[in-house]
């Protein structure tokens, strides 16, 4: 069994408590040890390094030099707090001078970064480490025709780290079809779902929202799966805001992607979270149906 | 007395500083401004302001509303056939303009990346309904209504926090920032 530190970040810690839940018990269900880290602190999400890019890399250093303490690479559910990490940990272990810098302001906190260990987003430990063919044989309750539509969404995908594929990713696919469901294959699964940009500007984060919906509804998907909690709220909680804006009548459930595995790995639906959504996940009650309904 | 660098040469040395290739390298194709999904609601579009810091447009790329209005998606950078880190150029021009305390008037997005900094800065970590204010105010009617509304939904399915998070060894935290910037013991 393979041990990470787990970095929740701040959305999971409430908005997206089902994403936690749904981390927690996916990866218990497939061998993955998952130890939170303890004391972490914010990522900087996007906002900090609109105003000190050192201090941005400060923060994501003090929760890499923490997870250093305990020797695990860390791994990230929030694509943001993943991208922040990921890149800190690289800009620090190519630049000796900033990570003197930043290792000058982490002695207050008796902490230190050296570089050794990999920052990991939860879809990839998931398709990499443990693989569909894991996922497979640990599938009990398949999800039989069900059209999910894989949202790999910006962060976890792109800036391209190494040579990894930004254009035409195929992992989340494999992992749905591991578990029986039928990814759906539609333009818009690498495109952006607004971020931020629902609070510095709404218009057009109702209209990135609205297209990737409509996009995804023209190519019947039954429910929209997530590796980020940003793109989760902005894709669901916003749905009827973006129906009242533009007099459409979308109905669209968003989940984790880790709420889909979860039920495909027999976990009740309540553990996963399931049923604190905005839009009601009725596609998924067949699937739920066969499951024991035990309470969270 | 220090030199003073033409506009176009402070932007480039942010851009060394933030990993980027120089924006002298840039071709003018386009291709970040097609592939950007926000390009319709900016004052110019990518290809635009790269030109404008080009020629020493300060004043016109300081009011554009470009790079305040992008969502950090990367799609640009991983499309430029120059390798022009766009997305991070964006980040400097956003930090250039606070630093200066130069932007446009009535944009939401510098008031609320400082009210969201200063909130990490005083417990560690986020707590969105303390940044509601930064950006309500600035709603009209009908946008306040309906984000109250979706906040009461979030509310009564339990996703809202109730109470601020706070870390552990909050003063030690701030100890880190402190010796980063100072205003990390302001508060």
């Amino acid at each position: 069994m393979k041990k990470y530190a787990l970095f929740p970040g701040c959305s999971l810690e409430k908005v997206a408590q089902s994403y936690y839940l749904s981390t927690l018990e996916t990866a218990r269900q497939l061998g993955v040890e998952l130890q939170e880290l303890d004391d972490w602190n914010c990522c900087g999400a996007t906002a900090y390094f609109h105003v000190d890019e050192l201090l941005a890399y400060t923060l994501s250093a003090r929760n890499l030099a923490m997870a250093e303490k305990e020797g695990l690479d860390v791994v990230a559910p929030c694509a943001a707090c993943y991208k922040n990490m990921y890149f800190t940990n690289a800009h620090l272990k190519s630049d000796p001078d900033l990570a003197e810098h930043i290792n000058f302001a982490l002695e207050e906190d008796n902490l230190h970064f050296s570089g050794k260990i990999a920052v990991r987003h939860l879809l990839e430990v998931i398709s990499q480490d443990v693989g569909p063919e894991e996922v497979r044989s640990k599938v009990s309750n398949p999800l039989d025709g069900l059209r999910v539509a894989p949202y790999y969404g910006c962060q976890v995908v792109r800036p391209q780290k190494d040579s990894e594929d930004v254009e035409q990713p195929h992992y989340f696919e494999d992992l749905l079809s591991a578990v029986g469901a039928t990814p759906v294959d539609y333009p818009y699964k690498l495109r952006c779902c607004s971020g931020s940009l629902l609070i510095t500007n709404r218009r057009a984060a109702l209209s990135l929202v609205r297209d990737l919906l409509q996009n995804a509804e023209n190519c019947k998907a039954a429910v929209i799966a997530t590796a980020c909690p940003l793109c989760q709220v902005n894709l669901e909680c916003y749905q009827q805001q973006v129906n009242q804006e533009f007099g459409t009548s979308f109905a669209m459930p968003v989940l984790y992607f880790t709420q889909v595995l979860g039920l495909a790995l027999g976990i009740p639906p309540k553990r996963l979270g399931i049923g604190k959504e905005l839009v009601s996940a009725t596609p998924i009650s067949s699937f739920a149906q066969n499951l024991p309904q035990e309470a969270a | 007395m220090a030199a003073t660098l033409p506009f176009s040469e402070e932007i480039s040395n942010l851009l060394y500083a933030a990993h980027g290739s120089p924006i002298q390298a840039c071709i003018q194709c386009g291709t970040c401004s097609g592939t950007c999904p926000v390009a319709d609601f900016m004052d110019n579009t990518p290809r635009q302001l790269i030109a404008l810091i080009r020629a020493d447009f300060k004043d016109e790329v300081l009011a554009s509303n470009t790079f305040w209005y992008c969502a950090s998606c990367y799609h640009c950078t991983v499309r430029c056939p120059k390798t022009i880190d766009i997305a991070e150029l964006m980040y400097a021009l956003k930090r250039y303009s606070m630093w200066k305390s130069q932007y446009q008037e009535g944009l939401i997005g510098p008031v609320f990346s400082e009210a969201f900094v200063k909130m990490i800065l005083r417990t560690g970590r986020s707590y969105e309904p303390i940044l509601a204010p930064s950006y309500m105010l600035s709603f009209n009617l009908r946008e306040f209504v309906q984000e109250a509304q979706t906040a009461t939904s979030l509310m009564i399915k339990g996703r809202l926090p109730l109470l601020p998070p706070r870390i552990k060894r909050l003063e030690r935290f701030k100890q880190v920032v402190s010796r980063i910037i100072p205003i990390g013991r302001a508060s």
